[in-house]
């Protein structure tokens, strides 16, 4: 079956020169953003057609779009943020990058429509510090060819309208993805949660009303309006319309970003990735980012790439980072690896990720150091259980997970080194 | 639904009380069910870090932080369920993974948060095995010792630093497990509420390092107890063991000091056991002092007051002696026919007596500071003179306020002030008399025409609900204070704010009442004609001083001055400690008890008479000062002189001034004329927020302290230039008669054409008062 | 509950920031300041600490980060506090070519450790760890989101795919 490709976020990718203003509008860009300015679209039209086209947020979570900008109190007096979350950094995934650097004016169109709709006029991209190669010069010349142009700024094309785009460059912390955390280090502090309630949207950047959402989500914006909101919804299966890029790494052929539709069976999108690498056997793959359970292969070769059939098979859609994993694969290795990656990213506020991500990572190293005991495996996974659901954010949660699901999933790996000092039930069994 | 309205929650089968925008925590610890908490506390904001307030709401699916979790209509809360409880022991369980072993080392085993919510919330037996983290201590200065292994990151301490001590300090550096609590870079901490902290820290991170290792809390009394230093009269636990006073922490008053104390009270315990305690009374023979007991002593002081003829009698009494001390002082010198009694020891101008206030105090209740709109501070460098109160004025300009200063130095706040007139001492008078223009009111004939700071003040002023004017310590010791006052009384009144005075000791408003003064009896009965006030007793020399609780080359005014008349007169001291000066110079030397050794009452100034019982021994043969007092009352041959309990003299000093209530309306002014001299040089003087009394200057961990002062004297870039001084250099200063010598310290702060130079410090005793010409040289 | 939005603490404002730094750092600065509302200088504080680190070659100094306290109103610990919390602030010198080796899942399961050895060996450093003559250092760090091209690594601004040792060869070889 052939699916078709690049259909809304990257859709100028195949475009020389992909990334330009003048690229970009003859793709039928900034056409809506003219349109809305024009005052012909209203900001209410605009949510609930964002609303009807089920767009979820991809940048993790996959909270409904339109619901999180009914939030804003659109008309309430004072200064309004909406900002992009273009901090990515979740293992495995990698397709906001090509969004910024091949179509960072979709972003653009996409952030101004999104302003409108929630009543703010001044937006920030936080875009992490490692993508000063590529992504924020190519972001930062975008953004100054629609100032050249008229596009942004004050009195947009003699209208009434206002929106002032900036570039806020990070430098270095996986947990400024979250959405509280990227207010924090927006307001010049370490990128620490906040608790929610209250929500960004009635006390956000500054105190001020905000909206935070995922590059992916901003840049399919403007395709949603131009086409249609029953476009987009029918791209999809029920309750995950659209289409959504997937970041396909690991053991895999032809690695890299695909946009494809929503609900794509897994087998069909292993297929167009080429495979295995060498023709092995697949043995498990994490869907969604390194944060979402793993899931055997067999279970998922016969799953959807969406938001219902990836949950019912225990695991969830997540960033659509998919990490194929091949059977030479060590379970445990890679769970240690995991587990290392939440230690060094916890913020360090709450108390059971702080010391509990420390504390499973040293369980999971003495078992592949060899020192290993039998109420280890146990214990791993109570420790888990105390973090999951006790933190102010999810990065307890999203450590908690791995261990959970990687210990129901392959739980005689985790056996079999303990018993044997160590080694790799893979590498000894082949 | 409106802030007022309430309605009803359930928490643990209970029908609680609750109003929009409570957290679950204030409602449940309002009704004493018991949540475990580390990172909440009711005077910070709210953090929800630590994870210990997890209980079970209904219908959400994960526990909840009480502290973070605002109460709704006919929410139902299980604070005990197996929910919760599970939450509770998990966090309680990965906070002791780390945490080390040290509780019979530490000192806050036995008042530890974290031992009592570990045997009430925690599980039984831990099951980590892995190696325990372990940080590496700073030394953030001589008050508070650090263990920060220990630390749990609650970051009360961090949030205390912005919120409450207006400075930030401590942060939490790093990230993930990384995460240190620290300065980051080592150095003395400098808030001058930086021992809040020891309170706030649940565990045995921060502790107090004078008394360090000490005392185990079990072995510990506790007692109320008022700080003695200024006039807030902040409430304190005293902490005792065997008799002696191991400690000092707040005792939470919401209307005075809320949860916190000075690092000057909680420390300055250490001063009752200086090795310079007077421990015995002793008097002068031929030229030397000895030691006698008592009855021989009281027998030598009371020959001596009924030798000296009445009137050639003066008294110079502690602005924070007690109120029974102040008022058997005052009963006494008037039964032998002295009106020459004062207490305002460090005022710089008397002109005024006659137009004093029927009983000045602060004009508002100290809670009120907090929700002034407008504040100006006329001579004070309140933050280090009544940290507390300027803890309220603080509070007030976070909420919006506008915080307006006319200083003699551009004084370091720890919050923004919207306007600061800083000038040369000289030129007070004419700056707040500008104020005075703006508004329109009487500027004494002091020619001034408003420039737009003082349109700014005014308007402010006028713009403001609830406001004041206070006039410090500064604006106090100047020579025109009579000045200051008549002019600040005036803008009050115009801009319909309350005028206020923050007094110089902790009971000034006790010595008032007592009728400490030479113009008012007890009750504030007039006295015509006036005896001496506190500066003519030193001018015009006396035959017999008697000085209460003074260290008189570091308490009065003039020192200089002091030293002459006190030096050729006979001299009988009351006191608790000996100073080189007293024993060269003393005849008759009485010890007296200090704080927490004797009963008595403080009158704050709001007006609230706090009183405490003695709860440490005096060394030695040390009595308390009252009892001094009544026996040489009895021995002199006065009636009414037979009480048995301070609390008698108390009684009757307060049925006594029952018509007397706190009032700051002054009279007119006679003499205008300014008095300040301008000079080359002006001297700018002020007591050090740990030279304001002998208790504080032997308290040898605040000397320490970055506040403490160092022997500097202080000038800015283009002053040092012109007196081709460079930082350090050595600099010598003639005032009067005498002179000393003194570091240089470049600070612009200072205005052009003054020093800034403390009274009661080392150095000072040669020279005279607080403001004046000088003259200034390299040394 | 206490949720200020604005700073609370008073800071002796710098009367010395023209001496701070040099002009076209300040500039750099002033605009990463003019995006943010006023009284909000804070913001530009981790793009002031990027842009300060590289201009001394790579790594924060204590002085340094006082004198972006300074020109920002800050108290001296928030800044510390910014700087210890961010993974790409260097607190010691890197080379003069800093080599961020991703070593999480996806580049760890498509021989990232391989690469790590090679690089060990070329260079004689490990992790954490400069050249003597101060032209390379070696950094281990997580996902740097090139997923697509793992293994991969990062040198300065540069990100490098598909590595192979004989491809991390040709990288070294053409860096000054």
């Amino acid at each position: 079956m052939t699916y078709q490709r690049n259909l809304v976020s990257l859709n100028t990718l195949n475009e020389d020169r992909s990334w330009e203003l003048a690229t970009y509008e003859r793709c039928g860009g900034y056409t809506v953003w003219r349109q809305v300015i024009a005052g012909e679209i209203s900001p209410k039209e605009i949510v609930d057609a964002i609303k009807d086209s089920g767009l979820r947020g991809r940048g993790g979570a996959g909270f409904p779009t339109g619901l999180k900008w009914s939030f804003m109190p659109r008309s309430a007096a004072g200064q309004k943020y909406i900002i992009c979350n273009s901090d990515e950094s979740e293992p495995g995934t990698c397709h906001d990058r090509d969004i910024l650097r091949y179509n960072p004016h979709a972003l653009i169109e996409g952030m101004a429509i999104a302003g409108y709709a929630t009543g703010a006029d001044v937006g920030y991209n936080y875009i992490r510090g490692e993508f000063m190669d590529e992504p924020v010069p190519r972001f930062e010349a975008a953004v100054k060819e629609a100032y050249d142009a008229g596009l942004l700024g004050k009195r947009i094309l003699g209208s009434g309208v206002d929106f002032d785009l900036h570039t806020f460059v990070g430098a270095g912390a996986y947990i400024c993805g979250e959405e509280t955390a990227l207010l924090e280090s927006l307001e010049g502090k370490p990128g620490k949660p906040r608790f929610k309630p209250p929500f960004p949207a009635s006390y956000g950047l500054y105190g001020r009303p905000t909206t935070i959402n995922n590059t992916q989500t901003l840049a399919s914006v403007p395709m949603i309006l131009r086409k249609g909101a029953k476009w987009y919804a029918g791209l999809g299966p029920e309750g995950s319309g659209g289409t959504a890029l997937f970041s396909v790494s690991g053991h895999i052929e032809k690695p890299g970003n695909y946009e494809l539709p929503m609900g794509i069976p897994f087998k069909d999108l292993l297929e167009i990735c080429g495979g295995i690498l060498g023709g092995r056997q697949l043995k498990a793959v994490i869907p969604g980012g390194s944060s979402v359970p793993v899931l055997p292969g067999e279970l998922i070769m016969s799953c959807t790439m969406d938001y219902a059939s990836l949950q019912q098979a225990g695991s969830s859609f997540g960033t659509g980072a998919v990490i194929v994993m091949a059977d030479t694969t060590c379970m445990v290795r890679v769970l240690q690896r995991i587990s290392r990656f939440y230690m060094s990213e916890s913020c360090g506020q709450c108390t059971p990720c702080r010391e509990g991500t420390g504390w499973l990572y040293r369980m999971l190293t003495r078992i592949v150091d060899g020192k290993g005991r039998e109420e280890d495996l146990e214990l791993l996974l109570e420790v888990a259980n105390r973090i999951e659901g006790r933190t102010i954010c999810a990065l307890g949660d999203a450590a908690a997970w791995p261990v959970q699901s990687f210990l129901k999933h392959f739980y005689q790996e985790f056996e079999y080194m303990v018993r044997n000092e160590g080694r790799s039930m893979v590498i000894e069994t082949g | 639904m409106t802030e007022d309205q309430t309605f009803t929650i359930e928490v643990d089968g209970q029908q609680l009380e609750a109003r929009p925008g409570q957290m679950l925590i204030e409602v449940t610890d309002a009704a004493g069910i018991n949540v475990p908490r580390f990172c909440y506390h009711k005077h910070l904001s709210v953090a929800a870090n630590c994870r210990m307030c997890l209980v079970e709401v209904e219908k959400a699916p994960k526990p909840l932080p009480a502290c973070a979790t605002p109460v709704m209509n006919g929410m139902k809360v299980f604070t005990r369920s197996p929910l919760a409880r599970e939450a509770q022991k998990g966090t309680m369980e990965f906070l002791l993974i780390n945490h080390p072993l040290d509780c019979p080392i530490c000192d806050q085993g036995g008042e530890c948060e974290l031992q009592d919510v570990a045997m009430g919330y925690g599980g039984d037996i831990s099951r980590f095995t892995e190696r325990k983290r372990v940080v590496r201590d700073e030394d953030i200065g001589s008050l508070i010792a650090t263990d920060m292994t220990r630390c749990i990151h609650c970051t009360r301490c961090v949030r205390f630093g912005g919120e409450i001590a207006g400075l930030r300090e401590l942060g939490a550096t790093g990230r993930g497990e990384h995460l240190r609590i620290g300065l980051y870079i080592e150095h003395a901490v400098a808030s001058e509420l930086s021992g809040n902290v020891i309170d706030l820290c649940p565990v045995g991170a921060l502790t107090a390092k004078p008394s360090a290792y000490q005392a185990r809390s079990w072995e510990l009394s506790e007692y109320d107890g008022v700080a003695p230093h200024d006039g807030l009269g902040s409430n304190l636990h005293l902490h005792v063991r065997r008799n002696r006073l191991m400690r000092v922490v707040p005792r939470e008053n919401e209307d005075v000091n809320q949860t916190w104390i000075s690092d000057r009270d909680r420390f300055s315990y250490q001063g009752l056991y200086s090795d310079d305690r007077l421990q015995r009374p002793m008097l002068r023979e031929n030229g030397k002092l000895r030691e006698a007991d008592w009855q021989e002593a009281l027998m030598a002081a009371a020959r001596a007051l009924k030798d000296a003829s009445g009137a050639r009698i003066g008294a110079l009494i502690s602005p924070s002696a007690t109120l029974e001390e102040h008022y058997l002082a005052t009963r006494l010198l008037r039964a032998l026919g002295s009106n020459n009694i004062d207490h305002r020891l460090r005022q710089g101008d008397f002109r005024g007596d006659a137009a004093d206030p029927a009983l000045p105090w602060l004009g508002q209740r100290i809670a009120d500071f907090s929700n002034n709109q407008a504040t100006l501070l006329v001579g004070s460098w309140l933050r280090k003179d009544q940290p507390m109160l300027n803890h309220r004025v603080r509070q007030s300009q976070i909420d919006g306020a506008l915080v307006m200063a006319i200083n003699p130095v551009a004084y370091d706040f720890n919050y923004e002030l919207d306007v600061d007139i800083v000038c040369i001492p000289s030129a007070m008078t004419k700056e707040l008399a500008g104020v005075a223009a703006a508004l329109g009111v009487d500027t004494l004939g002091i020619e001034a025409v408003p420039d737009p700071a003082h349109h700014g003040i005014a308007d402010s002023l006028k713009s403001a609900a609830q406001g004041t004017v206070l006039l410090g310590n500064a604006a106090t010791m100047h020579p025109d204070f009579s000045l200051l006052r008549a002019l600040a009384s005036g803008i009050a009144a115009a801009a319909g704010v309350t005028l206020g005075f923050v007094g110089s000791g902790s009971n000034d408003c006790g010595a008032w009442m007592a009728g400490a003064v030479p113009h008012r009896d007890t009750g504030g009965k007039a006295i015509a004609p006036p005896g001496l006030d506190a500066a003519a007793m030193l001018e015009q020399p006396l035959d017999l001083y008697l000085t209460f609780g003074v260290e008189p080359e570091m308490d009065v005014a003039e020192p200089a001055r002091m030293a002459a008349a006190l030096g050729a007169a006979q001299l009988l001291a009351i006191g608790s400690h000996t100073s080189p000066w007293l024993l060269e110079h003393a005849d008759i030397l009485l010890p007296a008890a200090a704080y927490a050794e004797t009963s008595g009452t403080f009158v704050n100034i709001e007006g609230n008479a706090q009183s405490f019982r003695g709860v440490a021994a005096p060394p030695g043969e040390t009595r308390p000062g009252w009892k001094i007092l009544r026996v040489l009352g009895n021995l002199v041959g006065l009636d009414g002189f037979d009480y048995a309990e301070s609390t008698e003299v108390r009684d009757e000093v307060l049925a006594a001034c029952a018509d007397l209530a706190p009032d700051n309306r002054i009279g007119d002014l006679q003499d205008r004329k300014p008095k300040s001299a301008p000079g080359e040089w002006e001297r700018v003087g002020g007591v050090p927020i740990y030279a304001v009394d002998a208790l504080s200057r032997r308290a040898h961990a605040l000397q320490l302290t970055p506040d403490a002062w160092g022997g500097e004297l202080r000038l800015n870039t283009a002053a040092a230039a012109a007196l081709d001084l460079g930082e350090a250099a050595a600099v010598r200063v003639a005032q009067g008669e005498g002179s000393a010598e003194f570091e240089v310290r470049i600070d612009d702060a200072v205005p052009d054409g003054c020093i800034w130079l403390p009274t009661a410090v080392p150095g000072s005793e040669a020279l005279g008062a607080a403001f004046g010409p000088v003259a200034v040289e390299k040394a | 509950m206490s949720m200020r939005s604005q700073p609370m603490v008073r800071v002796e404002k710098c009367e010395h920031k023209e001496a701070l730094f040099t002009p076209e750092v300040r500039a750099e600065i002033d605009a990463w300041v003019a995006k943010y509302p006023e009284r909000w200088q804070q913001s530009a504080c981790m793009p002031a600490l990027t842009i300060v680190q590289d201009m001394n070659g790579g790594h924060l100094t204590r002085e340094l980060m006082d004198q972006v306290a300074d020109y920002l109103d800050m108290p001296p610990i928030s800044v510390y506090e910014v700087a210890t919390f961010y993974s790409m602030y260097e607190h010691r010198p890197v080379g003069r070519h800093k080599i961020c080796l991703c070593t999480n899942v996806s580049c760890m399961i498509n021989g990232s450790d391989g690469i790590l050895e090679h690089l060990s060996n070329r260079l004689g450093i490990g992790f954490g760890q400069v050249t003597s003559d101060g032209k390379f250092s070696l950094k281990e760090v997580e996902c740097l989101a090139a997923c697509g091209g793992a293994p991969m690594m990062q040198i300065g601004h540069n990100y490098y795919e598909n590595l192979t040792p004989e491809l991390v060869d040709q990288i070294l070889d053409g860096l000054e």
